[in-house]
């Protein structure tokens, strides 16, 4: 539902609008045929892993269910875990009820009375048959999933189960021990690793960024979903050996607790955004900026700072700058002309920057949007004895540059020459890698 | 506290296992002083870590449990030793009678095995209740010898709301000491790490999203007073409307998220005014119709900006129909009655209301008594008199703030604007509202009055 109105609305207002958080929805979905995608990586894992799937389910329903009621409760509970899911975040899509199932349904090893048989394929085809239950509702009311990440949960219950099940049989596993917990534990870890890799490459590909500072993204933003999730399925496997099947409702009910608490995080978090997107709009409306400018430079100034390899955080505390840029606007009592601070006197840009900048650090929570804004200005050198701004600041200073000269319907040319101008300031005014990261993003649009 | 120790001499001792004992006991513990380390800012409320000591009902027995309960004195906190005792002490009693209610209902003490599953419930939920209970009553009782519960005065109504909210989520916590104990036999040690976990990082979460919370309204209120700063009189307007508006959400018993969004409305109310141009909004003189037009456009230029801003879904409707009146003659859209958004309706009149009491360049403040009658005197045309009496109720008993009354730096009374506003102020003491609110005799519309916010709800903004 998030994810729909997101997209939606971002299309309403043209494709100029993803950031970090809101981002790159528009171009998500593939256009035209499968081969011809921007996006191989994904296109490779999703496909990948349906033919497993499918296999697997082949495979399965023609050499019969093992211990069908074992594999319809999982298959159920799954189901429910993916229609509950939620997005964290960064768009970040995640089920972990569904994957904490998914999960023990790869660990069990018994229900108390004998040992249970399911292999791997057995695991594989559950999984899949529950996702798609799960997501079935979704797709019917048109809240269809972020395939890559559906993709990925079956990733994991699949390797899971690969490695697991054939360990558990040689070393004859059959109920909890330490030995069981202890190789579950480095099992779960590993196979966490390996998902927050898959996700880095995906994050990478989408945003065009760096493979090493995606990992570490991915690994930061993980880290308590995957813990959470981590010890749910091996806590759930282990403790329906005691307590049946009814274990398996009784220890999801920590991980719910999670993820009520996750959700409600990831809303204040888009909240937060939404706010600050819309307010950045006061300056548009009371006429000081043109139509979109804000939102432009953000934009820009987040494909710069993607290409520059930015970490997640610093891309907020960047898009929150450039929303907010020309705030100090505000506090002049009539508005300059045309509102493009970049023909205004250098004094006069210098104060609306101080002024934007004493408004974000009132809040008291954006010492560093405060300080991006009150240094956009500078010249590369810096000013005073401060020494070099900060690179956000640098890459504002070129996205709004950039933005006022070319304005909103700027052509194929007009890009050129603004890009020509401002590279022959690259000795005093511009950063250079700045400036050639802009000509990178303007060369994809 | 005496009792506490006199409790854990007295038995039973029966099935005590030394070793299991002192294993909760120090998990118990760690617990508590991870979960007083990582939550730091989370108020009220247990922390996850009373699961461990209603497992230890069921592993170890009434006597172990308050052993396990008392140790939570040992944990690294930052609390003088007075208040750790009792705290031990509490714990201590709570899990001593639950333990108790436990034996007495049938309940078993050891590692539960596979075949006591579905009958150990019964008497570990009552335990749960019984911890819940005595626990609730040592904290009542503490809290009356140190006098902290005041009876007197009509602020203390008793909120039993977020009491309720915190206990249950408590017991659903220790609901899972039952899981502890399960596993327990089986894996021992690594089973309340694996309950834990995911408690812990939740808290954790909520934590992080308190802090976001608090983030966001700061960067709210931030905004929204730089916005207001093209006009020095309406300085802190939008933070007491919001103030107003959710003084009157709560006294209509509005839940706490309506009125939060109710609140944030308010802040944002007047945020279209920015389309406006300066000099209409600070204008003192007669307003020309286009200027008038312009006032009028700033509810639905101010729904424009913040429309996007989906959690605030029905509360946007009160940003974009705040200057509706109930008899229709309002603007945007000129609805009537109860077409009127509810939430626009509170807004309405938090609005007005603030407007009267604060200084404008070309009146005085008006007392919170005069502008009540006011309200009063215009609910029903032109505000809903429910949202009238919500606010008189909850402005008897909370009393009213009004801002200090600024002078601006160049001062701009005492010249034409002093005049004016001598003059009003004869016309409404003998007209009561009439003459304050044209649009009531219906000849606004011909001749609008004589400055952007002149007037109480037809205007103000």
């Amino acid at each position: 539902m998030m994810t729909q109105r997101q997209s939606d609305g971002s299309r309403a207002v043209g494709p100029a609008l993803s950031g970090p958080e809101g981002g790159a929805l528009s171009h998500q979905r593939p256009r035209g045929p499968l081969w011809r995608t921007s996006r191989p990586v994904r296109a490779v894992l999703v496909s990948s892993v349906g033919a497993v799937a499918l296999a697997a389910l082949v495979w399965t329903a023609a050499t019969g269910f093992v211990e069908p009621y074992v594999a319809l409760s999982f298959c159920l509970v799954i189901a429910a875990g993916e229609l509950a899911r939620i997005t964290l975040p960064g768009h970040r899509e995640a089920a972990p009820i569904a994957s904490a199932g998914a999960i023990s349904y790869a660990f069990l090893l018994t229900l108390g009375s004998g040992p249970l048989h399911h292999s791997a394929w057995q695991v594989v085809a559950v999984v899949a048959l529950g996702v798609a239950l799960g997501e079935l509702p979704h797709i019917a009311v048109g809240r269809s999933p972020r395939v890559e990440d559906v993709a990925r949960r079956v990733l994991v219950a699949a390797l899971l189960a690969v490695a697991f099940r054939p360990m558990a049989e040689q070393w004859d596993l059959v109920g909890p021990s330490v030995t069981a917990t202890l190789l579950m534990a480095a099992l779960v870890l590993v196979t966490w690793a390996l998902d927050a890799l898959v996700a880095a490459v995906l994050r990478a590909e989408r945003l065009r960024t760096r493979l090493g500072v995606a990992v570490r993204d991915e690994l930061r933003a993980q880290f308590a979903t995957g813990a959470a999730i981590g010890s749910s399925g091996v806590l759930i496997a282990l403790a329906c050996t005691v307590t049946g099947l009814a274990g398996l409702l009784v220890f999801t009910a920590p991980l719910l607790v999670s993820q009520v608490a996750f959700r409600r995080h990831a809303e204040v978090r888009r909240t937060y955004l939404e706010t600050v997107r819309a307010l950045s709009r006061v300056t548009e409306v009371g006429g000081y900026v043109e139509n979109g400018h804000s939102r432009r430079v953000s934009h820009l100034a987040h494909g710069i700072a993607c290409e520059l390899g930015l970490a997640e955080a610093e891309l907020l505390e960047l898009e929150y700058a450039a929303l907010m840029h020309d705030i100090g606007q505000l506090s002049l009592r009539e508005p300059i002309a045309g509102g493009a601070t970049v023909l205004a006197s250098p004094r006069e840009q210098r104060r609306i920057a101080e002024l934007g900048s004493a408004i974000i650090r009132e809040t008291g929570v954006l010492d560093n949007v405060a300080e991006m804004v009150r240094r956009q200005c500078e010249p590369l050198a810096g000013d005073g004895d401060e020494g070099v701004p900060p690179l956000g600041s640098r890459i504002i200073k070129v996205a709004n540059a950039f933005d006022d000269l070319v304005g909103e319907n700027g052509d194929e040319e007009r890009r050129a020459a603004v890009l020509g101008r401002l590279r022959m300031d690259t000795d005093s005014e511009y950063d250079p890698r700045v400036v050639d990261a802009l000509a990178t993003v303007l060369s994809r649009l | 506290m005496v009792s506490a120790v006199t409790v854990m001499l007295i038995g039973p001792y029966a099935g005590l296992d030394l070793r299991t004992l002192a294993l909760i006991a120090i998990l118990f513990v760690v617990a508590e002083s991870i979960s007083t380390a990582v939550l730091t800012g989370v108020k009220a409320g247990i922390s996850p870590s009373s699961a461990v000591s209603l497992a230890a009902v069921v592993l170890v027995g009434p006597v172990g449990a308050a052993v396990v309960g008392f140790a939570s004195c040992l944990s690294i906190r930052r609390q003088n030793l007075v208040k750790r005792v009792f705290n031990g002490a509490q714990f201590a009693l709570a899990a001593y009678a639950a333990g108790h209610v436990y034996l007495l209902l049938g309940g078993t003490v050891g590692e539960p095995a596979r075949e006591d599953f579905p009958a150990i419930v019964f008497p570990y939920v009552a335990a749960v209740l019984t911890h819940s209970l005595v626990n609730s009553v040592l904290i009542a009782v503490l809290m009356w010898t140190l006098g902290a519960v005041r009876s007197d005065g009509p602020r203390s109504r008793f909120h039993w709301r977020p009491l309720v909210a915190v206990e249950l989520s408590s017991m659903g916590y220790q609901m899972l000491g039952l899981a502890i104990a399960a596993v327990w036999g089986g894996v021992g040690l690594v089973a309340p790490l694996l309950v834990l976990l995911p408690l812990f990082i939740a808290r954790w979460t909520f934590a992080q999203q308190l802090n976001e919370t608090r983030a966001h309204e700061a960067t709210l209120a931030t905004l929204c007073q730089a916005v207001e700063t093209k006009d020095y009189y309406t300085r802190g307007h939008c933070m007491r409307v919001a103030e107003a508006a959710a003084m009157i959400a709560r006294e209509l018993g509005m839940p706490a998220e309506r009125v939060q969004k109710i609140r944030y409305a308010g802040m944002l109310h007047d945020i279209g005014k920015l389309g406006v141009p300066t000099k209409v909004l600070q204008k003192t003189g007669r307003l020309t119709d286009e200027e008038y037009a312009a006032i009028k456009l700033h509810p639905t230029r101010g729904y424009e900006i913040v429309r996007e801003i989906s959690f605030l879904d029905e509360a946007l409707a009160g940003i974009r129909h705040h200057h509706e009146r109930l008899d229709g003659r309002g603007y945007p859209m000129g609805l009537v009655g109860m077409e009127i958004p509810e939430s626009a309706r509170v807004i309405s009149v938090a609005d007005v209301f603030d407007c009267l009491t604060s200084t404008r360049s070309y009146r005085q403040a008006w007392s919170v008594e005069d502008a009540i009658a006011e309200l009063r005197a215009c609910a029903g045309t032109q505000f809903d008199p429910r949202m009238v009496e919500a606010l008189v109720r909850a402005v008897e008993r909370e009393g009213w703030e009004t801002p200090d009354i600024v002078e601006p730096p160049g001062g701009c009374y005492g010249s034409e604007a002093a005049e004016e506003s001598a003059a009003r102020a004869a016309a409404s003491a003998e007209g009561a509202g009439e003459a304050e609110l044209p649009a009531a005799d219906g000849h606004a519309e011909q001749e609008p009055a004589a400055s952007a916010e002149a007037v109480p709800g037809g205007r103000d903004r």
